[in-house]
């Protein structure tokens, strides 16, 4: 019972952030009338996933107290890359997806390199890179273009058994067989170990180097899973510096409001997954709920700022002030 | 090494020697670039992300981050057109104190929710940003955008009277000596830098912690509004997303003039040297007439290169 | 020492430099296997560099080192650790974040292929745990939501996991309450009896008389000699650690015929559960010390007085007017004109990176002013002031005040408050980590302030000093003041058996316990 008790004072945040994607999801399904709920769900599920996916990339290098500021423009990237290459016979699209994840994770590569050997501040440090991927995107698909695999696309982008949305499967599946598998290895605990006290990680023996290195890595993935669902959703790439940069912001929200510290240390991509899928919702939810669109934005925007202040309610229960510096 | 050059920083050094190759390396590319005009027009454009960044230091001095600044620019620009719209002949004249004005509160409102409910700066002044779109993207939708730059306005941003200097660097100039003045000869550039390397301690000093935070917050938001005021004079009018292009660039402008991203460090030289840094490299990207594309790839090199070179930061361990 | 057998440890010329300091000159020590040896000396004296070149933490630059007779040399902790050396440091190597079986197998965790077996893991933690003790914390807690007296055993459990030949331990009782000391000594008792090799450092001499086997002694960076246990007296000791004729002496306290202010009277203070119901009056020109056992309310009651609590219930009245305090900023103000020494001077009372002379003047700067402007002239000439009066051993003020000694560091601290002209100065544990030469410094100090009208509060865990220098004593017990001890009455005996809340029956001289 102990045991459980724990779990739930440790998994606060992602519970939190479950419950409240079930409550906003619901409302937003029980009020859009339609003859297909099976069309509404996979439509949320194909732009959530998306977004998901780029706040798993973001949420593994905060958790070693550091930050990826790249990862829309990674996204961006391996969307064009994928625009390019995803095409042709069955071997050459297999070779593309691959081409592109291998893009996506050489972008990790490439952020880890700079903030572990170079030991730049990771928010300076994917700054300036994520001016590298946009040009290289950009010099891919100068202008919006290209194509990709229709077959490929389509089923990534479709359901199964009539209701279950590809796009969650492949979601569940990279948490599955590639987030807890590493949140289990002496790699990932060396993340969360950096995160929490690096000096003290350090001193243990904890090769904090490796796993910096894994987080960005890591976080290159997932980025470029993001960007090879776009491809599929949209069947272009296109090098759009706005859109990136949304998704990165967007993405530190979706961090926050899953529940992992901007501290490091605490937290996990599941809770990550639901900060997206709710910030996603409350887009739809001002759509159904006939939310002018000149007050769309606002509104948002005072729903985000509320979101990540749910926080604060801690420091208000603090009696010693010594306490609020961390 | 004489000694004026000590007692500067060395990253500064570093910048005003990288200022120094762009320079020439732009003179090989065009023989206008070093001529008095276009420096001139460059010093213009500097002046612009000066302001921004003077704001921008402050925050990041503190250890903090405003990722607000797109938008308050943004308010800045749009409340000060919007002032000569609505009020007519006053309206004019309190344009542009009614951009920064707006700013400010902005700031403060960022000051009170980081020192108050001690939310991380970066998620904060993320959701102040997001409502300022909101509320701007109401203003212009709904109303009839009075979008029109006043004369003022366009004459601050755009004329050179003296001696052909750009009034916008005079407007720099003045902002930059507050600042240089603030942080060396008043208790509050003290309390600004103890803040930033360890708070607590300056707390416990008996220093008001949270009216440093909201002081500088406030700063940075009236100073980003003011550059939102020029902006819109130097265009003639206010726009949408005016200032996105500027947030990345200024922290970049404030980090390569030697601050450190974490607080507690830097000079205001530095930020000037960084300031005219970006803009020297953005022009020469210009002018060199490459595709964006590679623009952004050399922009981003650049920069990696510049920090790896100015001295990485401690290892983990003594 | 004429034992036949190789000592365990060797260390040949080692020695040590950063910048143009020497840490560590041409030292040769050794410590053998089984035994438990202290290592003793002032603050700079080397100790903290000799234990970080034995964990592998630093490197030496001259020098050979031997384990078991064989050369070795340690590239990092982690290389150390696998030829079983261990240390615990000072500052706590455990991640808040994690969990404690995490924590415990942090390095080599069970499992293969790079993943961790969680269930082995817990076993293991289980294990340590119980041998220490401490069956009552649960492995998978966090350990930021254990108290620090916890957290302290699970630093030894996760020490004691990796096998050690030798446990170096760095003052690592220090935040234990006076149960878990005990616990501890036991464990590395019986550790010792079955052949561990123990280094342990510590300020206190009544650890060192109780546990070591060996002693050695340091000063300024040099090995200076080691002995049996018993074989040297107190006195002795300290002598060979400052290296000069040493008297344990404290300022003698005046003789009070005026009438007596009070200065600071403090009424029914209460604070969340930690204080209850404080009544307590400190008179001008007093020292007052807060005695009993660790964690009875004595740090919060200063932290209470300063305004950084929040939610305190109860009277305070400053020179006979009530105040309230609701943060340092106000108690520093000059209607209420208090000073707080905080408990740790690394992350309250300094700011490391920054100068010697920006660190002095971050209290009193706003009152050396003209106009909005710094004075800096006024400042320097009173910080130099400062600087002479505490003797304060410093290069260059402009140097980062992190480049000073502990005692100088924490000398920097105490200036920055005496230059606002505080009348009432609270100090929370002022003396822990610092050398005996500066320590004295600082009990005359406090006495010369308190005779030129200054009321004193002071919190020290170290039973000595409340003896040497307070006037009246208040013992602590469970956030209440248990009992006032004044004058003659002030004798350890009388401070421990009031911490231990045992009734003091002077007639025939043993404690009763009561109710």
């Amino acid at each position: 019972m102990t045991e459980l008790r724990l779990w739930l004072a440790r998994s606060y945040g992602m519970l939190l952030s479950i419950a409240v994607f079930i409550v906003m999801f619901a409302i937003y399904f029980g009020n859009f009338s339609t003859d297909s709920p099976s069309a509404v769900i996979l439509s949320a599920a194909n732009t959530g996933v998306l977004l998901a996916l780029v706040a798993m990339a973001q949420t593994v290098p905060v958790l070693t107290a550091g930050l990826d500021l790249s990862v829309g423009m990674i996204f961006i990237m391996t969307n064009c890359v994928a625009s390019a290459i995803v095409v042709g016979t069955p071997l050459q699209v297999a070779a593309g997806v691959v081409g592109v994840i291998l893009a996506g994770c050489a972008a990790g590569f490439v952020n880890g390199a700079i903030v572990v050997w170079g030991r730049l501040q990771p928010i300076i440090a994917t700054l300036a890179t994520s001016a590298i991927y946009i040009g290289i995107a950009l010099w891919i698909r100068p202008i919006p273009g290209g194509d990709v695999d229709g077959d490929l696309a389509d089923f990534m982008t479709g359901q199964v058994f009539d209701v279950v949305p590809v796009g969650l499967i492949m979601l569940v599946a990279v948490v599955l067989f590639i987030w807890l598998p590493f949140r289990k290895s002496v790699l990932g605990r060396g993340c969360y170990a950096a995160g929490s006290a690096e000096g003290a990680a350090y001193m243990s023996g904890v090769n904090i180097a490796r796993s910096k290195f894994a987080a960005y890595v890591l976080s290159g993935l997932f980025a470029g899973f993001a960007g090879l669902m776009q491809t599929f959703n949209t069947y272009t790439g296109e090098a759009s510096g706005p859109s990136g940069s949304l998704y990165t912001l967007n993405s530190i929200a979706a961090v926050v409001i899953g529940g992992t510290s901007l501290f490091g240390g605490s937290g996990g991509v599941v809770g990550s997954i639901f900060g997206a899928f709710i910030l996603r919702t409350i887009v739809n939810l001002l759509f159904v709920f006939d939310m002018p669109p000149l007050w769309q934005p606002l509104f948002q925007g005072v729903v985000l700022l509320l979101a990540v202040s749910l926080g604060a309610a801690r420091v208000l229960r603090i009696r010693n002030r010594l306490e609020l510096f961390s | 090494m004489p000694a004026i050059l000590k007692s500067v920083d060395r990253p500064v050094l570093i910048a005003f020697g990288f200022i120094v190759v762009m320079l020439l390396a732009g003179s090989l590319y065009s023989e206008n670039f070093l001529s008095p005009e276009y420096l001139l027009q460059q010093l213009r454009i500097a002046s612009f992300l000066g302001i921004i960044a003077s704001g921008a230091m402050l925050i990041i001095l503190l250890g903090h981050i405003d990722l607000s600044i797109p938008w308050v620019v943004t308010v800045g620009g749009m409340m000060s057109t919007a002032a000569g719209g609505w009020w007519g002949h006053t309206g004019e004249i309190i344009a542009l104190p009614f951009g920064m004005f707006c700013g400010l509160i902005f700031g403060v409102i960022n000051g009170l929710g980081i020192a108050y409910l001690r939310i991380p700066s970066m998620i904060f002044t993320l959701g102040i940003n997001a409502v300022a779109q909101g509320l701007m993207v109401l203003h212009t939708g709904g109303f009839a955008p009075q979008d029109a730059a006043t004369p003022f306005m366009h004459w601050l941003a755009v004329e050179s009277p003296l001696f052909g200097i750009p009034n916008a660097a005079f407007v720099w100039l003045v902002v930059g000596a507050a600042i240089v003045f603030t942080l060396r000869r008043t208790p509050l550039g003290r309390y600004i830098y103890a803040f930033g390397n360890r708070e607590s301690a300056t707390y416990l000093s008996g220093v008001n912690t949270r009216a440093v935070l909201i002081g500088c917050f406030a700063l940075s938001g009236m100073l980003s509004a003011l550059a939102g005021v020029m902006l819109a004079g130097y265009s003639n009018k206010s726009f949408q997303a005016m200032g996105d292009a500027y947030l990345l660039p200024a922290i970049a402008a404030v980090v390569l003039g030697g601050t450190n991203i974490l607080g507690g460090r830097g000079t205001y030289l530095g930020t000037v040297a960084g300031v005219i840094l970006i803009v020297l490299l953005q022009s020469i990207l210009a002018v060199m007439q490459m595709e964006e594309a590679f623009r952004q790839m050399i922009y981003g090199v650049v920069i990696v290169a510049m920090l790896l070179i100015y001295g990485r930061g401690a290892k983990v361990h003594s | 020492m004429t034992d036949a057998t190789t000592p365990l440890w060797q260390m040949a010329g080692v020695s040590k430099r950063y910048g143009g300091v020497t840490a560590l000159d041409n030292v040769d020590f050794a410590c053998r296997g089984a035994r438990i040896h202290a290592v003793l000396g002032e603050n700079g004296a080397g100790k903290s560099t000799l234990i970080k070149i034995m964990a592998g933490v630093v490197r030496p630059d001259a020098g050979e080192m031997r384990l078991a007779g064989q050369p070795v040399e340690f590239g990092s902790p982690s290389e150390a650790t696998r030829a079983g050396i261990v240390c615990i440091f000072q500052e706590l190597s455990l991640l808040p974040d994690l969990t404690v079986a995490d924590n415990i197998s942090i390095t080599d965790p069970p499992g293969r292929f790079g993943f961790i077996n969680a269930r082995r893991q817990r076993q293991r933690a289980e294990e340590l745990l119980e041998r220490l003790g401490c069956e009552d914390v649960h492995p998978m807690e966090l350990v930021k939501n254990l108290p620090l007296s916890r957290r302290q055993m699970i630093e030894i459990a996760k020490a004691l996991g990796r096998d050690p030949k030798i446990l170096i331990l760095d003052e690592a009782t220090s935040a234990l309450t006076a149960a878990d000391v005990q616990k501890v000594y036991a464990v590395l008792r019986k550790l010792r009896d079955d052949g561990l090799s123990i280094l342990y450092i510590s300020h206190r001499m009544q650890e060192i008389a109780e546990l070591a086997d060996d002693c050695s002694v340091f000063r300024n960076g040099r090995h200076i000699q080691t002995f049996a246990k018993g074989t040297k007296s107190d006195d002795e000791i300290v002598e060979l650690m400052i290296g000069r004729e040493y008297k344990h002496v404290y300022p003698p306290k005046p003789v009070r015929n005026q009438p007596i202010e009070p200065m600071v009277r403090i009424e029914n203070l209460s604070w969340n559960d930690r204080l209850h119901d404080i009544n307590l009056t400190i008179d001008r020109g007093e020292i007052v010390g807060l005695g009993g056992l660790d964690g009875q309310g004595q740090r919060e009651l200063l932290l209470a007085l300063f305004g950084v609590l929040r939610g305190v219930t109860g009277r305070v009245s400053i020179n006979r007017d009530p105040v309230r305090i609701g943060s340092p900023r106000q108690a520093k103000s000059a209607a209420i004109g208090m000073a707080l020494i905080p408990e740790d001077r690394k992350t309250e009372g300094l700011m490391l990176p920054m100068s010697v002379r920006d660190n002095a003047s971050m209290a009193a700067i706003s009152g050396l002013t003209r106009g909005i402007i710094v004075d800096r002239k006024a400042e320097a000439a009173r910080i130099d002031g400062m600087v002479q009066k505490l003797a304060i051993k410093v290069g260059d003020l402009a140097n980062p005040v992190a480049t000073l000694s502990g005692g100088n560091q924490q000398k920097v601290v105490i200036a920055k408050w005496l230059m606002t002209e505080a009348r009432i100065v609270l100090l929370n544990d002022p003396t822990r980590g610092i050398d005996v030469g500066t320590k004295q410094e600082i009990y005359q100090l406090l006495r010369n302030l308190a005779d030129a009208g200054t009321t004193i509060l002071f919190y020290t865990t170290d039973y000595d000093e409340l003896v040497g220098c307070c006037d009246r004593v208040a013992i602590l017990y469970d956030g209440r003041v248990l009992r006032e001890l004044a004058g003659a009455e002030i004798t350890e005996h009388n401070i421990v058996a009031s911490a231990l809340n045992l009734s003091l029956d002077a007639r025939n001289g043993r404690p009763e316990a009561t109710v």
